[in-house]
């Protein structure tokens, strides 16, 4: 066992001996944990998606190579993976999973979902993937072929989602704000303006 | 001040861009379980602070910086210091835990990252 299972063990047993004293519960530690992780680690994603709506020079450079383009925002470095960025057009919607296990952009997107990592989506998401979707709540038009892209520890792949209609007039910062963590991992699209 | 202005102060959190960053899932875990204990009222949040400088200070030269394990390390001396638990029952449910998983065969593995 490694020093770093150790610490996660360690981490486990404190907080497990904690709620079992009634000291805490489950929901309010993952109530804080995902405020953080969730809501707050999926805006550099959403950064990026606004910035290649904006500059066609940026979206060529970023389905060339996400992480350099990235980098040019200032996005990526503390975790040494590669993304590839997929992107969605109105005959082609990509959607990622890891069969394997749970790899995931956390550069862009912080730490993966509970469902992303649950062996039901990881199945699933490859057997049928428009099924998956409509658990979602995402209803693609017949037209639109789905491709599934397979995450590992080297590749992580990024969803760039379609521009909503009706956007034309904001900047990046309200674009980014129609970014959702799902659109970024393909469970989701971006939301119309308000 | 609120816990949630505390964290939004705090100087010494790893953030990116002013956003917090976690590489592992037992870290958010670690930041989460304090934090709850601070907004529940169990524990002073400035007493997990003070702990939180002096691991920070004690950390060896030679050894691999990791914020979280010294943040670990200050919720468990917390912990113990203040009677919420005993250095026993960590043991106990760590070996709980272990043997647990050991039993376990059929959940899904995750593989090592390459971080």
């Amino acid at each position: 066992m490694s020093a770093r299972d150790d610490t996660a063990l360690r981490m486990r047993a404190i907080e497990s001996l904690l709620i079992e004293k009634r000291l805490l519960t489950e929901e309010v530690v993952d109530r804080i944990a995902s405020a953080y992780e969730h809501d707050i680690g999926p805006l550099r994603g959403a950064r990026v998606v606004a910035r290649a709506w904006s500059d066609d020079g940026f979206r060529e450079r970023l389905l060339a190579d996400g992480t350099a383009a990235m980098g040019e925002l200032g996005i990526g470095g503390f975790v040494a993976e590669h993304v590839v960025v997929v992107e969605n057009t109105p005959e082609l919607h990509n959607l990622v999973t890891c069969t394997l296990c749970s790899c995931y952009p956390w550069g862009v997107l912080g730490l993966p979902p509970s469902w992303y990592k649950s062996p039901e989506y990881r199945s699933r998401a490859v057997r049928e993937p428009r099924a998956v979707l409509a658990d979602f709540g995402v209803e693609l038009p017949a037209g639109t072929a789905i491709r599934v892209w397979d995450s590992s520890a080297e590749v992580r792949y990024l969803v760039l989602p379609l521009r909503p209609p009706g956007t034309e007039g904001l900047d990046e910062e309200a674009l980014a704000e129609l970014v959702t963590r799902d659109a970024m991992i393909g469970t989701g699209l971006a939301q119309a303006p308000a | 001040m609120s816990v949630a202005d505390a964290i939004r102060e705090e100087p010494s959190l790893p953030r990116r861009n002013g956003e917090l960053v976690f590489e592992e899932p037992w870290q958010s875990r670690a930041f989460g379980v304090a934090v709850a204990l601070a907004e529940s009222g169990r524990c002073d949040w400035e007493a997990f602070r003070s702990r939180l400088i002096a691991e920070i200070g004690e950390h060896d030269e030679g050894e691999a910086w990791d914020y979280y394990a010294r943040w670990l390390a200050a919720l468990e001396r917390l912990l113990l210091e203040e009677g919420l638990v005993t250095g026993a029952e960590l043991e106990a449910e760590e070996r709980r835990l272990r043997d647990h998983d050991a039993h376990e065969h059929d959940h899904p593995h995750p593989h090592p990252h390459s971080h």
